[in-house]
């Protein structure tokens, strides 16, 4: 299963390699990945597959609001069914 | 291919601007629960919901986190109880509410529709039973709603159901009173009321439907309202191909998410229900959107055809983003529910008489309006035969859901609470429709309606 994860919040040291390791952590496979800053915010979009991952979506879900709450950004993930369907005929 | 702007977009939808499914309804035959004896078809009927919809709660909260929409209320709708309970031996059908409760509540639902009569040309015996049990039905449960179908374009309108149903309606009042509780927020009288709608109070499951059918209701004037402040001041066809461009969007996530639940729960996929639903809370109100449009207070004169621009362009966005369009789909006006309404009612610029004619051009009718609690009961009928009359001669669904606010005056306001918002009572005419009501009879089908 595909999904979309976003990282939004203020710019800091490291977050790309806090959120990757702790994908790698669940068995989370990072497809496509592109990051900018917006307004002054960081923003990231990653194309991730949990194909490989033992964990359920509610724990890789909870697994990054965890994380999201320790560096202070908001990270979200979603199945990209929800983004397809509305941008998309 | 997905860009970042569409992706970040959607987040902002949701975050920002109150995007969400507000209803997964499960519609569930009860036909099959009819029974001589009361308390067996209570008992059946207590057996299929708990059944039918046992996994329906732990489903869609799985797909709210798949997929991270907020799926607001996840309801149930079933058959017209004054169809089911028609074979029992009773007196009234107040146990038939209190199984309801009970199932919906072991269901863990936030609402169960379907007390429900359908007398648009006449009234059973079990119709009758059923009207006459509304008040305390709705004072002795908490979720139950119920609905009476009092005409339709075809049949044209049942003036004796509408005589009953101001006195029904003002007893349901005064007892939820001395309960404390709002039993008017739970009852609504249609005219041609559509069997798959899945918002409430007037949600049932029609004759015509499948044994299980999902029917999932869509929301987002926050969004539409953002969208629409990126094409301020251009002509009224921008903003209709704005608003047309925005209900696509969401309704596409409304049928992603009807699909996807239909499937896991394993029942039939009915339909999408395209309706601008709004919420008390600022950035989700109906009345925001009209008056960015370029009106000063929602109410004054150019309401009705924003409204009916902006009600005609949600179908048209919404029509091609769905397999399957029904229920009411269009723009909710309910006072309570909205804050601009709220606000433009206070303002004394919004009125009943506004409201009504509004109803013509949106999906529904007066909704969620407090009256004086000395308001006569033949009033309240004359309201709900005006606007059953919209619905008949315009071929339209129209409704009323009042709520007499017993020992308030206008000026005064009622806090209904969550969802259902606060009512500032509004003025109705003082002059009698009593001679009118008291006729009885019916009100013949319109011309059009003979169209075979």
């Amino acid at each position: 299963m595909n999904a979309i994860v976003t990282v939004i919040g203020k710019d800091k040291v490291g977050i790309i390699a806090k959120v990757t390791t702790k994908l790698a952590a669940l068995d989370v496979n990072v497809l496509d990945l592109s990051q900018t800053i917006m307004q002054g915010n960081f923003t990231m979009v990653m194309l991730v597959d949990l194909a490989a991952s033992k964990s359920s979506f509610e724990e890789v879900k909870d697994a990054l609001n965890e994380l999201g709450r320790e560096i202070e950004l908001s990270i979200k993930i979603q199945r990209t069914e929800i983004f397809e369907s509305m941008h998309s005929i | 291919m997905l860009t970042q702007n569409d992706i970040l977009s959607t987040i902002e939808m949701i975050e920002q601007q109150h995007l969400d499914v507000r209803t997964v309804t499960m519609g569930i035959s009860l036909l099959p629960c009819c029974d001589e004896n009361a308390d067996k078809a209570c008992g059946k009927i207590y057996d299929k919901i708990c059944r039918s919809a046992e996994n329906l709660v732990s489903t869609v909260e799985n797909i709210e986190t798949e997929f991270g929409i907020p799926i607001v209320n996840k309801r149930i709708s079933v058959t017209p109880i004054s169809l089911v309970a028609a074979a029992s031996v009773c007196h009234n059908y107040v146990e038939f509410a209190r199984t309801l409760d009970r199932a919906a509540k072991q269901c863990g639902v936030d609402f169960i529709g379907g007390f429900s009569a359908l007398v648009q040309k006449g009234m059973t015996e079990s119709d009758i039973k059923l009207i006459n049990s509304i008040p305390e039905a709705l004072s002795e449960t908490d979720i139950v709603c119920s609905s009476v179908n009092v005409g339709s374009t075809k049949a044209g309108i049942d003036m004796d159901a509408v005589a009953m149903l101001g006195g029904v309606i003002k007893k349901t009042a005064e007892i939820s009173y001395k309960n404390n509780k709002f039993g008017c927020a739970k009852l609504v009288i249609f005219c041609n009321a559509v069997e798959d709608n899945p918002f409430m109070a007037g949600a049932f499951h029609g004759v015509g439907e499948a044994e299980r059918v999902i029917n999932v209701g869509v929301s987002g004037p926050g969004v539409v309202h953002h969208a629409l402040q990126r094409v301020k001041g251009e002509p009224l066809d921008v903003v209709a191909e704005t608003i047309k461009k925005t209900a696509f969007r969401v309704t596409r996530m409304g049928q992603l998410v009807a699909k996807e639940a239909s499937k896991r729960l394993n029942a039939e996929f009915g339909i999408v229900d395209l309706s601008l639903a709004p919420t008390p809370a600022v950035g989700d109100s109906v009345a925001r959107i009209l008056e960015e449009l370029g009106l000063e207070t929602c109410g004054t004169h150019g309401t009705t055809a924003a409204l009916a621009m902006l009600n005609d362009a949600v179908k048209k966005g919404g029509i091609m983003a769905s397999s399957s369009v029904g229920g009411l789909s269009g723009a909710f006006i309910p006072v309570s529910e909205d804050e601009g309404m709220i606000s433009a009612a206070n303002s004394g610029v919004l009125t009943i008489d506004k409201l009504e004619a509004m109803t013509c051009v949106c999906s529904v009718g007066l909704d969620m309006i407090a009256v004086p609690g000395d308001t006569p009961a033949e009033t309240i009928s004359a309201i709900i035969a005006d606007e059953a009359a919209i619905g008949m001669i315009n071929n339209k669904t129209t409704a009323v859901r009042l709520l007499p606010a017993i020992g308030k005056q206008v000026g005064d306001t009622i806090e209904i609470g969550g969802l259902l918002g606060t009512a500032p009572v509004m003025p109705v005419h003082r002059e009698s429709s009593k001679s009118f009501i008291e006729r009885g009879g019916r009100i013949p089908a319109p011309v059009h309606s003979l169209r075979n």
